[in-house]
């Protein structure tokens, strides 16, 4: 049954008038044409899909649209402000963190809500925080040095949290 | 190599901010206004006579656009690179769990789902096989009854030497009967595919697709299409390794579409789907017999390689021509027997995977070798520095290196490595219930094609009306980031910088064929075509340069960032004024490379050998849970030969990328597939490395020139992962004192070993 769902999505509100037990990630990409959210597995085992639901990690694949409702929802799209890169993307960019760039998306929500947690971890903490989120191409060395930098350059800035 | 040369070459993908705002856009990500779903229904039975398929019901569902079946399918209803057997949608067999046997075109995907659960078909079931040495016996279940060779697909052996008399003289002898999985590609970016009939009529597929130029005549023929009738776009790939290297969704989706009147069809396989129609790397059993002298020179090398192609052909026997064309790793051998066996069974498709035949063939070698070593009592890496092969020597199957070989080399970075030199004492201090040990193993990887099958490159670069630099890439992306590389080697020999230029990805109207996105040649083979058409547009540029400054002396010119300018002088014209010069047709230049080949390898075996490769030496340290069976690679270390490295980032991402996915097939991949049916359903029940179970790798590149390569660069792509599973398997025998002869190595098989059972799960 179609009922409207409320939320705040990367920082401005909308509504949708959608099935309650839809997917959140179907409702994400091709309602709201958020395609920056990726599915990877569609049982919560790759964290592709992964969003940030009140400063939280979720998987979008394993939710419903409405539990969305009422929330403060930020996908990839949401991650940086006014055009500019959050130094976590930043550090990817600049570690080589990226290679097919499918996983890359819900790496980087994984990275913000684990800082955001921890702001800072240690090399095995950051092995042990992204342990949700598979990466098949970079072997994953690459994505822990960007979070170590990241973590670093928020520290010292404090810009972007 | 001049500093100057290398001004553009290092720096930041350039397709990481599109990618890490989540704005690159893949097949996956296709939508529009309008569009319809399609869905395959599978088989989900290894062997049967299709008798009927029953759609009423579900062409009767009110979200349900068209039902297809066989009878829908306007051409061969075949596909197939080597032999064209697979049928697209089921007319007479099914061969595997995974085949289709209806298509269905929905509104949405609820609909899609729901109508493909309403089809039926009627079946008479057929014994299956599903063992490789077993489907060659006498009496075996035929997987294709019209095979002329029963179940095989393909055998290829090479002699030389004479290897039996040689045995016999040799101080040691070994022999092991070694294993290894049916591995998954698990790319993040599931198989995906956008169809719709454009305003000429043509057929337009954006899919992921390591092969839009092989795929656009394969579907023609399928589906009784002329191939200027068809069109196929390779936006980039979110990860492939070779899963993609042919057909997934393209034919279903295109068929779809031709009933969709114009409206856009997706389809977009779900994991499970994924797993149950898509290839994998081919399992083996390896029986490897190898002799040496007692100063450990290599007398003498017998095997038979079995490989389970599963039940169509697809590039399955080429793989297995590859791991035999490879069976001697990176060593001097001067007498051989090499047999290879790639046989249907009606288990999972078998296909292209990172390393294509090598990983199998090496994993059984690389454990022969240090059988030999453990015999002798030598070191492992003195016994393969004393048979590595160098350029001028001969490999296994009789190819004489012309081309850079670095393989001594990198084994005498191993040598000279701490974490090598100082293993012993890490041994010995294991903590309690742990035993640690460190292991080696060693590759080489043929770069391109082999003899017979022309490895081509055809490049595009344009000097645009604005003035900045366009490349028309003709192979995919599928995420090594070879796009970057070629507006890098662009960048480079027009001294333009990368960061303003602009790569177009892989479209079949761009009319550059330039083969696959695999066979480690995409940087060395595209990138020496990119060398060539930017080389040709320079000269266009700095001519219409000289017109514009209005000098004769074209020497007295050079390329600068955004301007032709007068060498020693301030006076320069800017690119999009020298731009507005030129016709359009002439601001754009091709470039042409073709691979170098030795025709006369093809009396060697079929479609002849590779004359070109990439070497490595590995070392993996080990520790060993004897309480729970569990193993942690703690440190890795991989030299490599690929060249000279053209960006150290870009490089290190193929060895650490290679490494995880070698450690996953060490330690826990493991695709099972039993009776036919797919026991492995999802990433619950297969597991692929996490963040947890790789360590910090130590990449050391050997940067021979390779003369033939682009900036001397071979190719990177596949040759490390070779190295992993023998590493590893050692590193657990040097531990244990124990020898298990099937990888993965899974705690099960740990703890059966340590128990003295023999390793069995």
């Amino acid at each position: 049954m179609k009922r409207k769902i409320s939320f705040i999505l990367n920082g401005s509100p909308v509504v949708v008038e959608t099935d309650a037990a839809r997917r959140a990630v179907d409702v994400l990409r091709e309602d709201l044409g958020l395609t920056g959210v990726k599915e990877g597995c569609g049982s919560g085992e790759c964290g592709a899909c992964s969003i940030l639901v009140d400063d939280v990690v979720k998987l979008s694949c394993i939710m419903t649209a409405a539990q969305l409702e009422g929330r403060k929802v930020v996908t990839i799209e949401g991650v940086g402000r006014d055009g500019e890169l959050h130094p976590v993307q930043r550090s990817f960019v600049e570690c080589g963190a990226i290679q097919c760039g499918f996983c890359t998306p819900g790496m980087v929500i994984a990275a913000v809500g684990l800082l955001k947690e921890n702001p800072d971890p240690t090399r095995e903490e950051i092995h042990a925080g992204l342990s949700g989120n598979i990466c098949r191409c970079t072997g994953y060395e690459k994505i822990i040095d960007a979070v170590e930098d990241a973590a670093a350059k928020l520290r010292g800035g404090g810009s972007g949290g | 190599m001049k500093e100057k040369a290398r001004r553009f070459l290092e720096g930041p993908r350039l397709d990481a901010f599109s990618k890490v705002t989540g704005r690159e856009r893949y097949a996956a990500d296709e939508y529009s206004k309008e569009f319809f779903w399609a869905g395959a229904k599978r088989a989900l039975i290894p062997h049967a006579r299709l008798l009927a398929v029953h759609t009423t019901r579900a062409a009767a569902h009110p979200g349900v656009l068209r039902v297809l079946t066989f009878r829908d399918v306007g051409g061969s209803n075949r596909l197939g690179i080597v032999r064209n057997h697979q049928p697209v949608l089921v007319d007479e067999f099914i061969r595997h769990a995974g085949d289709a046997v209806a298509l269905v075109v929905a509104r949405s995907r609820e609909a899609l789902h729901e109508a493909l659960d309403l089809i039926t078909f009627d079946h008479e079931p057929l014994p299956g096989v599903f063992d490789p040495e077993e489907a060659l016996k006498d009496g075996a279940p035929r997987v294709h009854e019209d095979n002329e060779e029963g179940n095989l697909v393909r055998a290829v052996r090479v002699r030389r030497g004479d290897p039996d008399v040689t045995f016999r003289g040799c101080d040691v002898v070994v022999e092991g009967m070694l294993e290894t999985p049916r591995q998954e590609h698990t790319y993040l970016e599931t198989e995906a595919g956008w169809a719709y009939v454009d305003g000429d009529g043509v057929l337009v597929v954006v899919t992921s697709t390591q092969t839009p130029y092989r795929d656009r005549k394969e579907m023609a023929a399928a589906l009784g299409l002329g191939v200027d009738r068809v069109r196929v776009v390779a936006p980039c790939l979110g990860g492939a390794f070779g899963g993609k290297d042919g057909i997934t969704v393209q034919c279903l989706v295109g068929l779809a579409a031709l009933s969709a009147g114009g409206v856009p069809v997706k389809m977009w396989w779900n994991r499970r789907e994924s797993f149950l129609a898509s290839v994998k790397r081919l399992p083996a059993r390896m029986y490897y017999r190898l002799g040496a002298k007692a100063d450990g020179t290599f007398q003498a090398l017998s095997c038979r390689l079995y490989f389970d192609a599963g039940p169509y052909a697809g590039l399955a026997g080429e793989v297995m021509a590859m791991g035999v064309e490879h069976a001697g790793s990176a060593y001097r051998i001067p007498n051989v027997d090499i047999e290879g066996y790639c046989v249907y069974t009606n288990s999972a498709l078998g296909g292209p995977f990172r390393g294509f035949g090598v990983p199998q063939a090496t994993a059984g070698m690389e454990q022969v070798v240090d059988m030999v070593a453990g015999k002798l009592g030598m070191d492992p890496l003195e016994v393969r520095r004393v048979n590595a092969l160098g350029t001028g020597d001969r490999n296994c199957v009789g190819v004489e290196l012309r081309y850079s070989a670095g393989f001594s080399e990198c084994v005498d970075k191993l040598v000279e490595h701490p974490l090598w030199k100082e293993r012993e004492a890490w041994k010995a201090s294991a903590p309690p219930w742990k035993k640690r040990g460190c292991g080696v193993g060693c590759m080489a990887h043929a770069i391109g094609y082999p003899a017979l099958i022309p490895d081509e490159a055809n490049a595009r670069v344009e000097l645009t009306e604005n003035g900045t630099i366009r490349v028309y890439s003709g192979v995919s992306d599928m995420g090594q980031g070879n796009a970057c590389a070629y507006l890098r080697i662009a960048g480079e020999i027009l001294n333009q910088d990368p960061a303003t230029m602009e790569v177009v990805q892989p479209d079949t109207d761009h009319d550059l064929p330039s083969g696959t996105s695999s066979a480690s040649r995409t940087t060395y083979t595209f990138g020496n075509a990119v060398i060539q058409a930017a080389g040709s547009l320079k000269e266009i540029i700095l001519r219409a340069g000289a017109q514009c400054l209005e000098i004769e002396d074209m020497d007295s010119l050079e390329l600068v960032p955004d301007a032709v300018r007068i060498k020693g002088s301030g006076r320069k014209a800017a690119l999009r004024d020298v731009a507005a010069l030129i016709d359009a047709g002439d601001r754009s230049c091709k470039g042409y490379f073709r691979t170098p080949y030795d025709e006369s390898t093809l009396e060697i075996m079929y479609l002849g050998t590779h004359v070109l490769f990439s070497y490595g030496a590995h070392l993996a340290r080990i520790e060993v849970d004897t309480l729970t069976g569990r193993i942690d690679v703690v440190d890795y270390v991989a030299v490599t030969d690929a060249g000279r490295v053209l960006n150290r980032a870009q490089y290190d991402q193929q060895v650490q990328g290679s490494i995880a996915q070698g450690i996953g097939y060490a330690l826990m991949e493991d695709y099972i597939v039993k009776d036919g049916r797919h026991e492995t359903e999802d990433l619950a029940t297969y597991i692929v490395p996490t963040s947890l179970d790789v360590p910090d790798m130590v990449s050391i590149a050997v940067e021979t020139d390779e003369t033939t390569g682009p900036f001397g660069m071979k190719g990177i792509g596949e040759v490390v992962i070779s190295g992993c599973v023998p590493a590893i398997a050692n590193a657990f025998h040097d531990a244990c004192g124990v020898r298990i002869t099937r990888v993965p190595l899974t705690p099960q098989r740990v703890l059966s070993a340590l128990a003295g059972q023999g390793g069995e799960e």
